[in-house]
């Protein structure tokens, strides 16, 4: 039930919000250096001394919505390979049914922390 | 209605013989999006983001530049299936509803273009200073 919705959920989440923010990146990387990094000073991370109050918070909201692209393309991910098991007829065991969707969910939320623990590492390095 | 065979009634009527088309093509390209996403999600992680040239040079590669060419079709019919099966559960109203799938049509497509157009420019546009915007 709940992992069924979150499958819905996540991939409308990936269809706008990821599909957006990815041709916004392809957009800029192909208009040239300034375009970029004005699309890394809106999205990530504004080099300046003085941030403008706009960049402050499309900086913080930026991470934000990436946090939840990654964690909604893991439970897209994680999700869709169960119903690949499914559509083969096996799986639907209460029991079994139970553990799977239990494990697509934690399995999404322990990938998106690692994942974002890494970049905070590689971020940390340098 | 309700004359002719049970064949001749329902005829027209609906998606008769085309619901697994849209099935099959549904797991298609999500068998596509796990690879190329995944391909996708790994060389963001390890790509230094904040550097214009080296993510260029890397999206200028041939090889990369097929993949997202693919990635993207890939990955924007796959949404259009799936986004078509939540507004036809979702919206009400025949109007609202077609109007709901011009929209998603629009939007799929124009953003597929858009993709496209901005990957092959990349790949073959020389880096540095070219005018105009995208």
């Amino acid at each position: 039930m709940a992992v069924s919705i979150l499958h819905r959920i996540s991939g409308d989440g990936l269809a706008i919000a990821g599909a957006l923010m990815f041709l916004w990146w392809l957009g800029a990387l192909a208009a040239g250096p300034d375009a970029y990094a004005a699309f890394v000073a809106c999205v990530w991370h504004d080099p300046s001394p003085e941030i403008g109050l706009f960049h402050q918070i499309t900086n913080i909201l930026g991470k934000v919505v990436l946090v939840g692209l990654t964690w909604a393309f893991f439970q897209h991910l994680f999700s869709g390979l169960r119903h690949f098991v499914l559509d083969t007829g096996a799986g639907y065991e209460l029991k079994t049914n139970k553990l799977w969707s239990t494990l697509v969910m934690v399995g999404a939320v322990l990938a998106t922390t690692a994942t974002w623990l890494y970049i905070a590492k590689e971020a940390l390095n340098g | 209605m309700g004359n002719g065979t049970r064949l001749g009634r329902v005829r027209g009527l609906g998606s008769s013989h085309h619901g697994s088309h849209h099935w099959l093509q549904q797991r298609l390209t999500a068998l596509g999006n796990v690879l190329l996403v995944t391909w996708l999600f790994v060389s963001l992680l390890r790509l230094p983001l904040d550097d214009h040239a080296a993510v260029h040079r890397w999206a200028s590669n041939p090889t990369v530049a097929l993949a997202l060419i693919l990635l993207v079709i890939s990955v924007f019919w796959h949404f259009r299936l799936g986004l078509q099966v939540l507004i036809e559960d979702y919206v009400h109203g025949e109007a609202m509803r077609l109007l709901a799938i011009v929209a998603l049509n629009f939007y799929a497509i124009g953003g597929a273009a858009y993709g496209i157009f901005a990957i092959v420019r990349i790949a073959l546009v020389p880096v540095a200073g070219v005018p105009g915007g995208m």
